[in-house]
């Protein structure tokens, strides 16, 4: 009888201090959106964050998105080759990485680089006290150091996402061209003629609620780490691993909403 | 009651505790206008959980906190951030912000509060460097670049750029050399007086407290256990206090040792 008491307790708990976070996540979530529109505004800061966020995080999204458009290409090749026209192909490249794969892969890229970063930076200035000396300079922690963040995420990704769109295609067309023997100037037209506004529309859709995920997660944790550097260390681990689960959750979710209606 | 009677900082029945361990357990203190107290008390009794207390870095369990006689813990948001604003504070370890440079770091209440341009308060800065003992060419490096000895005077600085009406030191010569931890106590002690603030210091160290503190207060098991004149701490007559400030292994204290 006390086991089962026992296991009934230990869920209730679990499931209690799940709420407890969701709630915590959400009250934050809205508190960083408020503050990024009331003033005082941080442009530097935006700046800086903009900067670290999407530019520096150019090289290995553009990375991702080349490899992914050549093996995209690569496969149905094999796949499709017997029954379909090579047309095909740049169609499929085409949209699998404006709808999926350029938002999901850039969405992970940027989990690891940015959501960690973000979450060890603000986690160590918990830890060293910066961010309760901040409140007593009069500085709002909230708008100063999260504000400007979540803002850089949800205008940093879908520059990053048009990018890896188009890297993504040329590394679909390189591989058609020059291993497989395609027409490059037929493929580029049945690549246009593929993309309806609708499918670039939704990739950058999916990737303005990922920059905000990715930012919110990373600000989050960091904000909320305690511990030294253990704890610092513990708060980018459940940044990364809340950002990507969440980025691959809103992926289907958002592709369930738009494209089977 | 007289204006004059009123404490600068008065603390009442003060509580909090942390899971199930009280920290706090009905902290009283007063301090008057223009004087200084030091607090001492041994590790982790909640000392720097009573300054954050009053700095609304931690919310208490209970009691009441007034500055100028008025309760800011009953105050709406707005005036408890005003009443909190003229306090200045240097953290236990510094709390520089290292992706500044030490000049961005002393200017940084500056603009934040005062609304000053950056011009001036950079040159402020530049000034209250200068108090502290390091040259302006100092500001324009970066705290990691800094001794420990330098970033304690960077964090001085830093708390009394704006000139608060009240300071708190936390432990502001711990891990100093004994000369530069009399430097550091002299520069408090002088812009203490010089401005006529209040000021609560933490310390460990008994010569240190001698210097800064015009009284002093004794935190054990979450409460003041004893309160008088700085002068008096070493003959309190007290044999909890005694045993502390004359570091004896035997007495009241019982360290808590588990191997
Ligand atoms: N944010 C917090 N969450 C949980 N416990 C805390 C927190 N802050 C402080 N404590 C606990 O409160 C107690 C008092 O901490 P505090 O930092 O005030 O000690 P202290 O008197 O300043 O010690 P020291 O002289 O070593 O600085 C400690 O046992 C600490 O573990
Ligand atoms: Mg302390």
């Amino acid at each position: 009888m006390n086991a089962i008491l026992n296991v009934v307790a230990t869920i209730g708990r679990g499931a209690i201090a799940c709420c407890r976070s969701a709630g915590a996540l959400a009250i934050f979530a809205v508190e960083g959106l408020i503050h990024i529109f009331l003033p005082p505004y941080y442009p530097r800061l935006f700046g800086r964050a903009i900067f670290g966020m999407g530019f520096l995080s150019l090289p290995v999204v553009a990375l991702t998105a080349i490899f992914a458009g050549m093996v995209i290409a690569l496969q149905s090749y094999t796949g499709f080759a017997r029954y379909a026209a090579q047309s095909q192909i740049a169609t499929i490249v085409a949209l699998s990485v404006t709808r999926e794969l350029g938002p999901v892969l850039a969405g992970l890229m940027m989990a690891g680089r940015a959501g960690a970063a973000m979450a060890a930076e603000l986690g160590t200035m918990r830890v060293t006290d910066q961010i309760d000396a901040l409140q007593t300079l009069s500085t709002k922690p909230m708008k100063y150091l999260v504000a400007p963040r979540l803002l850089a995420g949800i205008v940093a990704m879908p520059i990053l996402v048009i990018i890896a769109d188009i890297l993504g295609v040329l590394g679909g067309f390189i591989v058609s061209t020059v291993k497989l023997g395609f027409n490059g100037q037929t493929y580029i037209q049945d690549s246009l003629a593929a993309l309806h506004t609708g499918d670039v529309t939704l990739g950058l859709a999916k990737a303005v609620v990922f920059g905000f995920i990715i930012a919110l997660s990373g600000c989050f944790h960091g904000y909320r780490s305690r511990g030294g550097a253990e704890g610092v260390g513990s708060a980018t681990t459940s940044a990364v691993v809340m950002a990507s689960v969440l980025v691959l959750a809103l992926d289907y979710g958002m592709t369930e909403v738009f494209f089977t209606r | 009651m007289s204006a004059a009677d009123i404490p600068k900082i008065r603390i009442r029945g003060l509580r909090k505790a942390f899971g199930s361990k009280p920290v706090l357990d009905g902290v009283d203190l007063d301090v008057a206008a223009g004087t200084s107290m030091v607090v001492i008390g041994g590790s982790g009794t909640g000392k720097s959980v009573l300054l954050k207390c009053i700095l609304g870095l931690i919310e208490p369990d209970a009691g009441r906190i007034e500055i100028d006689g008025q309760d800011i813990l009953t105050l709406g948001r707005r005036a408890r951030q005003d009443a909190r604003a003229e306090i200045g504070m240097l953290f236990q370890n510094g709390a520089l912000f290292d992706s500044m440079t030490v000049r961005d770091n002393v200017a940084f209440g500056l603009i934040a509060r005062h609304q000053s341009s950056r011009a001036a308060a950079h040159q402020k800065a530049d000034t209250v460097l200068g108090q502290v003992g390091l040259a302006p060419s100092v500001g324009d490096l970066s705290p990691s670049e800094l001794s420990g000895g330098m970033q304690k005077r960077v964090a001085l600085a830093r708390a009394i750029a704006s000139e608060p009406a009240i300071m708190f030191f936390d432990e502001p010569t711990t891990g100093l050399d004994p000369i530069m931890g009399a430097v550091i106590d002299g520069l408090i002690v002088d812009c203490v007086k010089r401005l006529g603030s209040t000021a609560i210091a933490i310390t460990h160290d008994m010569a240190s407290s001698q210097r800064i503190g015009d009284r002093a207060a004794m935190l054990h098991k979450g409460r003041i256990i004893w309160e008088g004149p700085a002068a008096q701490i070493l003959e309190s007559g007290n044999p909890i206090v005694d045993q502390f400030t004359h570091g004896r292994r035997e007495g009241p204290i019982q360290m808590e040792l588990r191997r």
